[in-house]
């Protein structure tokens, strides 16, 4: 076992984890965060994408010890309780979610690229999401959701 | 005001935005152990033995095997299925299909259980193969020795008219493969299942069918169905995949049962891609013949399915493909002959669609190869053999009975829409400059069958003390957002805003039936019978009502808008919702104000059309889908918003068959396409936006107007954007390409046409 | 999904990281991760120990040296994306690199990472091949320069000893460079990848995707430098190349590929 200490929405965490553990098993299981999903297993989907020290990063490809030290953001840390992020405001507006299961992904996703990129092109945006996959909406509204977000200011 | 007919923004989102959905593998579960299965590394074995001693030499864990858990499934009791193919659900002396489940490893986490997995030794000695349908069909190597054949299912009738031409001009033939397809829901299967104080089990299911699994797990496994508690919980997508329980769930709930512990499951990706039923693997040979001058006269074809190793309902759609063979033409003379065969390769099932994509395919790339045949535009050939909307209610010569549909005016707003004339310059252009960018335009004109079991749904209606509206249902949304539709339709006969409804779905102790959500059918079937308990619930009320005012239930009247009865002439007093309420909860009325109500009607058929640009680099063969123009016509929409969307996923769904995925098998019976990795699953920057465009021609089925919209964009696009690829290559002399239409499919195509 | 259990260390400089990697003959380099953790979690790579240089700062860097720029192994794909210096260097780079995978793997994956796991289908070792980039490696006989081309042995596999770490990649400063990359989807590797650029006065190919390792399509050099045209210098891209079958794509579309892609990347430069 591997002492690591992180801090995850705004809260600091000591635990000791074996160094198989992944990122994304850490933050379901020995923190109880449940929001951010498993959705395969080659680090293709995005659903278990959070951020590290403010950058998106799929938490599936990322062992526990190696986040020793780090800030993570998951989708229970984007707002204040009852609140919505305006990321999250707009993918509601929009109709960005269906079945919700890479909704948390992708948000995540959005928050690092309008940080990066506050006023992408629809390719842009298209690409900057390349890494997040979603089989209910046709990503259309989720695109949508992102220009709206870009527009609010997010 | 109605609320209907608005887009109204999704009750459901905040817990799926704020990542506190209750998706089965979120469950608290305290204590569970988890299940890992050991799966065959052969497509066609017969297990020699198994030996989990070095596995059980791990601390807590246990293997069971075919010997211990001695349970089978079958296919559903439907009189052309062959009812004798079963699937133990632990395979117990032969394995036949990479992935067939042999032995299950119970540990205390996941971690162990995956070490255990790789230390049980089975020993096989392996058989010899029928991977693909064309050689299963011969019935040379048989899955099933004893029944003597590999065929699961059959469609049709096999003797042919050798008249059924006569009096084409013209008959043009092709061989079509609708590809298999993984449904690739976000969430995988997860289970769980735990024995309660009182010896009653609680399954907790990833699934799109909650009542339907209550009665086939009790059956299968020999539990009173009272003794069962399903619970749906939030459900990551299941696009037809999860239509049915299956090996995984039952021996989940069996082990529950078995050692009285808190069970879990969640496979993996690489497990749900190689092992959760597949969708399509159907053959269609055709053959279409008409006039010179255009007239469709008659259409055969020979269908071949893929049942995979252990049939389901998948052995049936050959009969959903030929029921919807014309599509929205007046074929008069159309012959089927269709056979579903068991092949080495995992199981298939009702993937978004479900036999009717494969008929759209079918008739509409047969149309364009008539059309190029005879000289004329695709378009003209369809306007002249369209089912005119006079017609309807129309009875196909396959027996559909059409209930009502306009395919000429969702044409002229098709074309309309994609600018059809200036697009067919553009591609004059590039033809003309020579360019290697070339321009394609493809259209389809479908349409296709919704609630095809025409089913009976369950709706409740209750009023809560504070004067709040539950509705419980039978269907079950897993994305398709039944709790704002159904909160808008019981809304609307109740007076209540939607904020103050709330709907309840998928705990079979909560709703005593219901069909669960697929085949298209649930607004039209359970937001049917949510309002039909509605209206029952508002009678009731005035029968109360009647009492408080001293009149009789027929003269009172509801105030939608206002959400108060009153008697009629007098509009006060009046009593609300909330008044009303309270007053019968402490007359211990409340319960007057419930009512239940099953709804049934008869299939209906949506309709559109697809138009779909795409651009090929002749060079490479790549394909860039442009374009993508949707008319799809579900009747009423009663949350457009909500209709969009699911006319957006549908699309997805068909754009990815036509360019992109494919499942894909070797000779041996291994899965290629396995990952996420390996499946050509588009993302975000391998698509266009979508320009979907609403039409509403209501149904006579109900008296919301409502069809079923959740497969439309699935079967109207993939045709589109075929049909598309091989206009881009016309000049070229291609007639035919393999789907996916990627770069070597295509590459491939302009070859065999060089040659 | 669950890797085989691993025993972990963390290095503290380069040095420990080759003392660490010497004890164990089945210890591996832990980097961004994101070539070896995704074959661990499918238990196709099983090592015995991680050595995680993660933390190795100072090897983070990208900057001008005389006329090459020296890449420290460890800067991620996502900084070389926006990196000034090979932006108005040799933008090649960043070109190539914003191909890689998609945003959340660029900001893990590293440059060092990519290169040494040495996958024939990887974008940049196409680049580093047409561009003679120099790998510098350290182990525990001290640093030693390997060229780009003695730099990719087999599959997977590169000249890196057991203990050696890649530190550095130096490429040199280039005008004219293209890479273009054939998928069937946005997310796939590449099914075929030709990177062209001018070294030196010299016009030199990568190709991606194209035989066991990362190859120089040395023929078509040859042709060009003997005065061919694109197209005909182009017709000799599979010279010398073996393309591989799998389920992206067959061998002989792979092999056409080649020849259009390795045609369109000359007449862009």
């Amino acid at each position: 076992m591997t002492r690591v200490a992180l801090t995850v929405n705004d809260q600091r965490h000591e635990a000791d984890v074996e160094p198989r553990q992944l990122l994304v098993y850490f933050l379901r299981e020995t923190l109880g965060l449940k929001g951010t999903n498993v959705g395969c297993d080659t680090s293709s989907c995005g659903a278990c994408t959070v951020l590290v020290d403010g950058e998106s990063v799929k938490s599936c490809t990322v062992l526990a010890v190696q986040a020793d030290g780090s800030d993570v953001t998951t989708i229970e840390g984007l707002a204040a309780e009852g609140e919505l992020h305006p990321v999250q405001q707009a993918f509601h507006e929009q109709h960005a979610l269906q079945c919700g299961y890479c909704t948390p992904g992708f948000v995540m996703a959005t928050v690092s690229l309008l940080d990066e990129n506050p006023s992408p092109s629809e390719d842009e945006i298209r690409r900057g999401l390349e890494g997040n996959l979603c089989r209910c909406t046709g990503y259309h509204n989720i695109v949508r959701a992102v220009e709206a977000a870009a527009r609010a200011g997010a | 005001m109605s609320v209907l007919g608005n887009r109204v923004l999704r009750k459901e989102d905040p817990r799926f935005l704020r990542g506190e959905a209750t998706y089965v593998e979120n469950l608290p579960l305290e204590g569970a152990l988890t299940v890992t299965f050991v799966r065959s590394l052969y497509a066609h074995a017969r297990i020699i033995g198994v030996d989990a001693s070095a596995a059980e030499a791990l601390p807590d864990v246990q293997v069971f095997t075919g010997g211990d858990i001695d349970v089978s499934t079958g296919p559903p009791p439907i009189p052309v299925l062959e009812q004798r193919m079963r699937r133990p659900v632990v395979a117990k002396d032969v394995v036949r299909f990479v992935g067939d489940i042999v032995a299950v490893v119970v540990s205390p986490d996941r971690a162990t259980g995956a070490d255990a997995a790789e230390l049980v030794m089975v020993e096989y000695d392996p058989l010899p193969l029928a991977v693909s349908t064309v050689d299963a069909v011969k019935d040379e190597v048989l899955l099933y020795p004893e029944i003597g054949t590999n065929v699961a299912g059959r469609a049709g009738r096999s003797d042919h008219d050798p008249r059924l031409f006569e009096g084409c001009d013209v008959v043009v033939r092709d061989t079509l493969v609708s590809q298999r397809l993984a449904a690739c829901p976000l969430e995988v299967r997860s289970a769980a299942a735990e024995v309660g104080p009182d010896g009653r089990i609680t399954a907790w299911l990833s699934t799109q069918v909650p009542h339907r699994d209550h009665f086939g797990l009790s059956a299968t496994l020999g539990i009173d169905p009272g003794q069962l508690r399903v619970i749906a919980p939030d459900v990551g997508g299941g696009f037809g995949a999860k239509s049915a329980f299956g090996a995984e769930e039952t021996i989940v709930v069996w082990l529950a049962r078995h050692l009285g512990e808190p069970i879990r499951w969640t496979e993996t990706r690489s497990e749900s891609m190689t092992t959760l039923p597949h969708g399509r693997g159907q053959q269609l040979e055709l053959a279409l013949g008409g006039t010179r001058d255009g007239k469709l006269l008659a259409y055969r074809l020979d269908i071949l399915q893929d049942a995979g190793a252990y049939p389901g309902v998948t052995a049936f759609l050959p009969n959903l493909t030929a029921l919807l063979a014309s599509g929205v033409y007046a074929i008069p003379r159309i012959e089927v002959d269709g056979v579903s065969v068991v092949t080495n390769t995992a199981p298939l099932t009702t993937v978004r669609g479900a036999g009717r994509p494969e008929a759209s395919q079918a008739i509409e790339r047969m149309v364009d190869l008539f059309a190029a045949e005879i000289g004329l535009d695709p378009v003209d050939v369809r306007r002249k053999n369209f089912i005119p909307k006079d017609a309807f209610p129309y009875k196909t010569a396959t027996g559909a009975e059409y209930d009502s549909a306009d395919y000429e005016a969702a044409l002229e707003l098709a074309l309309r829409a994609v600018g059809y004339e200036e697009v067919r310059a553009e591609q004059q252009r590039r033809r003309d400059e020579g360019s290697t960018q070339e321009l394609g335009i493809g259209i389809s004109s479908y349409t296709e069958i919704t609630n095809p079991l025409g089913e009976e749904e369950y709706g409740e209606v209750e009023i809560t003390a504070d004067g709040r509206a539950i509705v419980h249902t039978g269907s079950f949304s897993h994305g398709q957002g039944h709790e704002t539709t159904f909160a808008m339709i019981a809304g609307e006969r109740l007076g209540l805003p939607i904020e103050r409804i709330t709907v309840l779905k998928g705990d079979t102790d909560d709703v005593p039936k219901g069909t669960g959500t697929f085949g298209s059918k649930s607004t039209q079937i359970g937001g049917m019978a949510a309002r039909g308990a509605a209206d029952e619930v508002v009678e009731r009320a005035k029968v109360l009502v009647g009492d408080y005012l001293e009149a009789s239930a027929a003269d009172v009247l509801l105030d939608t808008a206002a959400g108060r009865f009153h008697v009629a002439g007098t509009p006060q007093p009046a009593l609300s919702w909330a008044e009303l309420a309270e007053r019968a909860a402490s007359d211990d009325r409340l319960d007057e104000l419930k009512a239940q109500h099953d709804f049934k009607a008869p299939p209906t058929f949506p309709f559109g059309v697809h138009i779909a640009v795409v651009e090929v680099d002749v060079e490479t063969g790549k394909v860039e889908l442009q374009r993508l123009v949707a008319v799809d016509d579900a009747g009423t929409l009663v949350n457009p918003l909500i209709a969009e969307g699911q006319v957006h996923g549908g699309v997805f769904t068909g754009v990815a068959q036509a360019l992109f995925e494919e499942f894909v098998y070797d000779e041996e019976g291994n899965p290629l396409t396995g990952t996420f990795v390996g499946y050509a699953f588009p993302s975000p920057a391998d698509l266009p936006a979508w320009e979907a465009i609403e039409m509403e021609t209501p149904t006579p089925a109900n008296e919301l107007g409502v069809k079923g919209i959740g497969e439309s964009g699935t079967i109207g696009a993939t045709p589109a954007v075929w049909n598309a690829v091989l206009d881009a290559l016309g000049p070229y002399g291609v007639r035919h390409v393999d789907m996916p239409c990627n770069g070597e499919n295509v590459w491939r195509a302009l070859q065999e046409a060089k040659a | 999904m669950i890797p085989a259990a691993f025993a972990y260390e963390r290095a503290g400089s380069v040095e420990e990281a080759i003392e660490l990697l010497g004890r164990d003959e089945d210890a591996k380099v832990l980097a961004g991760g994101h070539s070896l953790l995704p074959a661990m979690k499918l238990r196709i790579s099983r090592p015995t120990v991680l050595v995680d240089i993660g933390r190795l700062d100072d090897l983070r860097y990208v900057r001008e040296d005389g006329d090459r720029i020296a890449i420290g192994a460890l800067t991620r794909h996502a900084a070389l994306v926006r990196d000034p210096v090979l932006a108005t260097r040799c933008a090649l780079v960043p070109q190539t690199v914003q191909l890689i995978g998609d945003p959340q793997v660029r900001h893990r994956g590293t440059i060092g990472g990519s290169v040494a796991h040495a996958d024939p289908a990887s974008d940049l070792g196409a680049v580093v091949l047409a561009l003679d980039a120099e790998l510098v490696a350290r182990g525990p006989d001290g640093e030693r320069t390997i060229p780009a081309t003695e730099f990719f042995t087999g599959p997977f596999t590169s000249a890196l000893g057991p203990q050696e770490l890649l530190t550095e990649i130096r490429v040199p400063a280039v005008e004219r460079g293209v890479y273009l990359k054939h998928q069937r989807s946005s997310r796939d590797w590449a099914t075929v990848g030709v990177a062209a650029a001018e070294v030196g006065g010299r016009i030199q190919v990568g190709l991606a995707s194209m035989g066991p390792t990362s190859l120089r399509a040395s023929a078509v050099e040859e042709a060009l430098a003997s005065g061919a045209s694109a197209a005909d210098a182009a017709a000799r891209a599979v010279e010398g190349a073996d393309p591989p079958s799998d389920v992206s794509a067959s061998s002989e579309y792979r092999a056409h590929l080649a020849r259009v892609l390795v045609q369109r990347a000359l007449e862009q430069l």
